[in-house]
């Protein structure tokens, strides 16, 4: 799995709000130098299962007024629908790959949602 | 032995230092608790570095990392949370390995100083921002202040003035300490309101920044101003805790090091902005990588 890039709200609302599984969100643009660091960290997660959809905060402006994103690089994971959780700024590898196991295909959560 | 040199933190001293110490066959392990590249990830185009104009900090702590790897050097990203002398050499551990290596090459840098006020944790990531460049373009027509006297806070201001509605300028003296010529720009922005003489006391809000309580220095008035966003440059700290015992530190907290970045502990070298030194950029971190690297490979010699 890559990391799904969302051009818009309605894309949006069916990657990330509809899921039956949990999602973390890269609120990111192209000038964050910090977010352009993270960036092949998220997609070895993404590739190793994590599910992970990624906003341009620039293109998809009001997304990011709509959860309040006031600083990037900002990971919010979203379950059912809603905003359970978010990381602001860089994170260690480690933290960051915790923050993304819930939404791993094949975890025990996945599992019981999907089935 | 695991390593002949561990280098912690990789910025351009450290990434530096790694080059040099592959390339002189050393077995060379990188720590990074973060991402690579430190402080110049910030920077969104690089004008004073020679040979490379105009790249941004990312693309080039990018191929930096690549550079180092490349060679041959070992990226392990993970925090070292002690550093300790055995036998022969030290012992580096994170919160589930350890490892040794024969000579340590710090290069932390620094962090960040934070205002040290009630709210301000809480809101960081919701309001409280400590890099204008990175955060400014979610404060486009509204209010925002900056605190802070230095050259950062004067650049943040200017670059702020020119996204938001109104600009703040709070600095706890009456004037300023950052360079004339961006002094002088200042004033001729007219979104921009000095407010001297106060320091920050609290962040307000609710879900989100909606204020910043400042006090007068000299004196008891306090007021707040009603701010969307608040960017902090009130300086950065150098992130030496881990050497606290095995170098000299200056009243600051920076390492004190002779010219070949060496320091009391034979074996460990301070490369970077966290040793005492005149002039922190980005050449002068690369010079100290190369220099620290070098008096290591002369120590394991």
């Amino acid at each position: 799995m890559s990391v799904t890039e969302i051009t818009s709200a309605e894309e949006f609302r069916k990657v990330v709000l509809e899921s039956q599984t949990p999602v973390v969100v890269d609120f990111n643009a192209d000038w964050c130098g910090p977010c352009q660091m993270l960036r092949p960290k998220i997609e070895k997660l993404a590739e190793g299962g994590a599910k992970i959809a990624s906003v341009n905060i620039d293109e998809l402006d009001d997304l990011a007024e709509e959860y309040e994103v006031a600083s990037i690089p900002c990971l919010v994971k979203f379950a059912g629908g809603k905003e359970i959780d978010r990381k602001v700024g860089l994170l260690p590898e480690k933290k960051v790959a915790k923050f993304v196991e819930d939404t791993m295909v094949g975890s025990d959560e996945a599992e019981v949602e999907e089935a | 032995m695991d390593y002949d040199v561990a280098i912690i933190g990789a910025g351009a001293a450290g990434l530096t230092a790694a080059i040099y110490a592959v390339r002189a066959g050393k077995k060379t392990a990188v720590f990074e608790k973060l991402v690579a590249g430190g402080q110049i990830v910030n920077t969104p185009k690089i004008s004073n570095y020679p040979g490379t104009p105009g790249i941004s900090g990312a693309a080039w702590s990018q191929a930096l990392e690549k550079q180092a790897s490349d060679l041959g050097a070992e990226m392990i990203y993970d925090e070292v949370l002690q550093l300790e002398q055995v036998d022969n050499g030290f012992k580096l551990s994170t919160e589930d390995e350890s490892y040794t290596a024969r000579t340590v090459i710090v290069a932390t840098g620094l962090n960040e100083r934070k205002m040290e006020v009630p709210g301000e944790a809480k809101f960081i990531g919701r309001g409280v921002s400590f890099c204008a460049t990175c955060d400014g373009s979610f404060y486009k027509d509204k209010t925002v202040a900056v605190v802070g006297g230095g050259n950062t806070a004067l650049s943040d201001a200017l670059y702020l003035s020119d996204l938001a509605k109104k600009v703040y300028l709070v600095h706890r003296r009456a004037e300023f300490r950052g360079e004339f010529a961006l002094q002088e720009k200042i004033k001729t922005r007219k979104n921009v309101e000095l407010v001297l003489g106060y320091m920050p006391i609290e962040v307000v809000g609710d879900k989100r920044v909606t204020g910043l309580k400042i006090r007068e220095r000299e004196g008891t008035l306090e007021k707040t101003l009603g701010v969307d966003g608040i960017f902090v440059a009130v300086g950065k700290i150098p992130s030496n805790q881990l050497i606290a015992d095995l170098v000299e530190l200056d009243e600051a907290g920076y390492a004190i090091t002779d010219d070949k970045c060496g320091t009391k502990t034979p074996g460990l070298f301070v490369a970077g902005d966290g040793r005492v030194k005149e002039l922190r950029q980005l050449v002068t971190a690369t010079a100290d990588g190369a220099v620290a690297a070098s008096s290591a490979i002369d120590f394991l010699a």
